[in-house]
């Protein structure tokens, strides 16, 4: 039983924990509540705020901006989501204890530890049709080079791979953990029974990586909404706001070069919220049921 | 272990594996590896396209000491470094003693309070940018490195908290319960019994929130404005602009901002992993 008794022991907790709780507060919930009610207003960020209602909302519904970060943002959730079988497969790649391979596992974590600034700096040179990685190959070969960030047909999709290098290190990583723990005894049971390769994999091996799968969904998903660094670098939005995704329409219509548009900012910024608090509510069921087994 | 070990593969199958590896970390790493060959290329170099040939001259040390010397990154990294290790220090103290609290007294709160600090940790910044702007602004913070500190100490309590709930609560509750019974104070126990078991946590988040504060972009360009506050991530884009198409000291710089949290890893692998994992890994 983890109850006490006696005043000292009420009163600890409320102690130990009020600090965090007090900055957590302040920096986290309250602004949560505070940008939806900024919604309901026209501010510029410095005079008087003015009630404008669901206005903002309403004006969402016919900005064609809008519909293309939201499109880009389901694409970026899509194909994100390709980081976890990657991931997973290079995981078993590496999953072997050759001489060496802990360096080669640290090796193919690198991407990861590297800032999104300067993942995105690197791959806008390899794009780059004129000196860039891409332009000579295309050369090479006698084509004229693509300009992949420059075009609005593939400067997302050219991001998103680019996002998907450290995205997939991470996966990676998760597996290569989760393969730790997996019991070998059942491994070699399925192997008894004539199981190899994909059945293995997928009726033994999987299941117990289940905890790893979880995990590296969890941070692909937020990985995939929370994109910004990469396309600010990157791109800015553009062509004609062709790569722009939700977090950097906010960003960029909030602290606007033509006037701060504070209240429609923080309106885009709750839609980018209500998504992602679908997920976040998922994620605590998930994790609320694991705690109560715990018990 | 799967999939089935390459040592009981027939040998060429094991030779081919072992001759794959080198192969593919290679053109995984290729993007890094020609953005490293780019920034020891002179400007003459880039100018007339040589990007796979072997560079005219090796111009290493005057492209990354040009970066200091023509540009504020100096100025930048020292920022960064005001703004990260503080973060780190302030994070984790209010995680060890909110994660204690968590984990150890059963009170009616508990469950809803660990559950605030993590869903608090997945929303998007877009929600909390103008309002903490705002609040940097009216209290002078906005522009400091204090203020990006205190935001960043703030907002990595959630996950600090978390992990370290999880960790004090795998810890033998019977140490503390028999602390109590001989009546050793209860923030005795939390100092002497319990801060020295968590020294492994403590290292695992101390690598990951430096990584994560080290490499944030987005509220270092809502946070700050000009030179004196701007970190290097900031910076570099700042750089970026500078330096138009001169890819040998862009790359250079980036280099560079890339280094401290690359250092970090190497030096506390194990550490940084079990942080990532959540503490799921043993050894």
């Amino acid at each position: 039983m983890r109850s006490g008794h006696g005043n000292s022991l009420r009163l600890m907790p409320v102690l130990f924990i009020a600090p965090a709780l007090l900055f957590f507060v302040v920096y986290v919930i309250l602004p949560i509540f505070q940008s939806f009610y900024i919604s309901f207003h026209e501010w510029d960020g410095l005079g008087e705020m003015e009630w404008v209602g669901f206005g903002h909302y309403a004006y969402l519904l016919d900005d064609d901006r809008f519909y293309t970060s939201l499109k880009n943002n389901l694409l970026w959730l899509a194909l994100y989501m390709l980081a976890v079988p990657a991931g997973l497969f290079i995981a078993l790649y590496l999953n072997q204890t050759v001489r060496g391979i802990r360096l080669y596992k640290s090796m193919f974590f690198f991407p990861f530890v590297i800032s999104q600034i300067v993942v995105g700096l690197i791959f806008s040179w390899f794009y780059n049709p004129s000196f860039g990685v891409v332009g000579h190959v295309f050369e090479f070969f006698g084509a004229s080079p693509p300009s992949i960030l420059g075009d609005e047909r593939y400067v997302t999709y050219g991001i998103i791979f680019a996002g998907l290098w450290p995205q997939i290190a991470y996966c990676m990583i998760l597996y290569l953990t989760g393969l730790n723990n997996v019991a070998p005894e059942q491994i070699e049971a399925g192997r008894l029974d004539g199981a190899k390769g994909w059945r293995l994999l997928w009726h033994v091996v999987l299941p117990q990586l289940w905890p790893a799968t979880f995990l590296a969904i969890v941070v692909t998903v937020i990985g995939a909404l929370r994109s910004f660094d990469m396309i600010a670098i990157m791109t800015q939005g553009g062509p004609y706001g062709s790569s722009n995704v939700l977090s950097y329409y906010m960003f960029e219509t909030a602290l606007s070069e033509y006037g701060f548009e504070m209240g429609y900012g923080s309106a885009i910024a709750v839609v980018l919220f209500l998504i992602m608090l679908c997920f976040i509510v998922a994620f605590l069921w998930k994790m609320y049921q694991d705690e109560k087994d715990w018990r | 272990m799967f999939p089935r070990p390459i040592e009981q593969a027939p040998k060429h199958r094991r030779l081919i594996y072992q001759l794959l590896l080198p192969v593919s970390l290679f053109i995984w790493l290729l993007p890094l590896l020609a953005i490293f060959m780019t920034s020891i290329r002179s400007a003459k170099d880039i100018n007339t396209g040589n990007v796979f040939g072997w560079p005219s001259s090796f111009e290493m040390f005057a492209n990354y000491s040009g970066v200091f010397l023509r540009s504020n990154a100096g100025q930048y990294f020292l920022n960064s470094i005001w703004i990260t290790i503080p973060t780190v220090a302030v994070s984790i103290s209010l995680a060890c003693l909110a994660g204690y609290a968590l984990a150890i007294y059963r009170f009616r709160w508990s469950m809803p309070l660990f559950f605030l600090f993590i869903a608090g940790n997945f929303v998007p910044f877009q929600i909390l940018m103008v309002p903490v702007r705002d609040l940097s602004v009216q209290t002078g913070l906005y522009n400091t490195v204090t203020g990006l500190v205190l935001f960043h100490a703030a907002f990595q309590t959630g996950f600090c908290t978390l992990f370290m709930r999880n960790f004090i609560r795998a810890l033998p509750f019977e140490l503390i319960e028999s602390a109590r019974i001989d009546g050793v104070k209860e923030w005795r126990i939390f100092w002497f019994l319990v801060l020295p078991l968590v020294r492994p946590a403590i290292a695992a988040l101390s690598v990951l929130i430096f990584t994560f504060v080290w490499n944030d972009y987005f509220w270092a360009t809502v946070l700050t404005q000009g030179e004196a506050s701007k970190p290097i991530t900031a910076g570099l884009n700042a750089l970026n602009g500078q330096f138009v198409s001169n890819w040998h000291l862009v790359s250079a710089a980036a280099i560079l901002a890339a280094m401290p949290p690359v250092i970090m890893f190497f030096l506390m692998q194990k550490h940084f992993i079990a942080g990532l994992t959540l503490g799921a890994t043993k050894g």
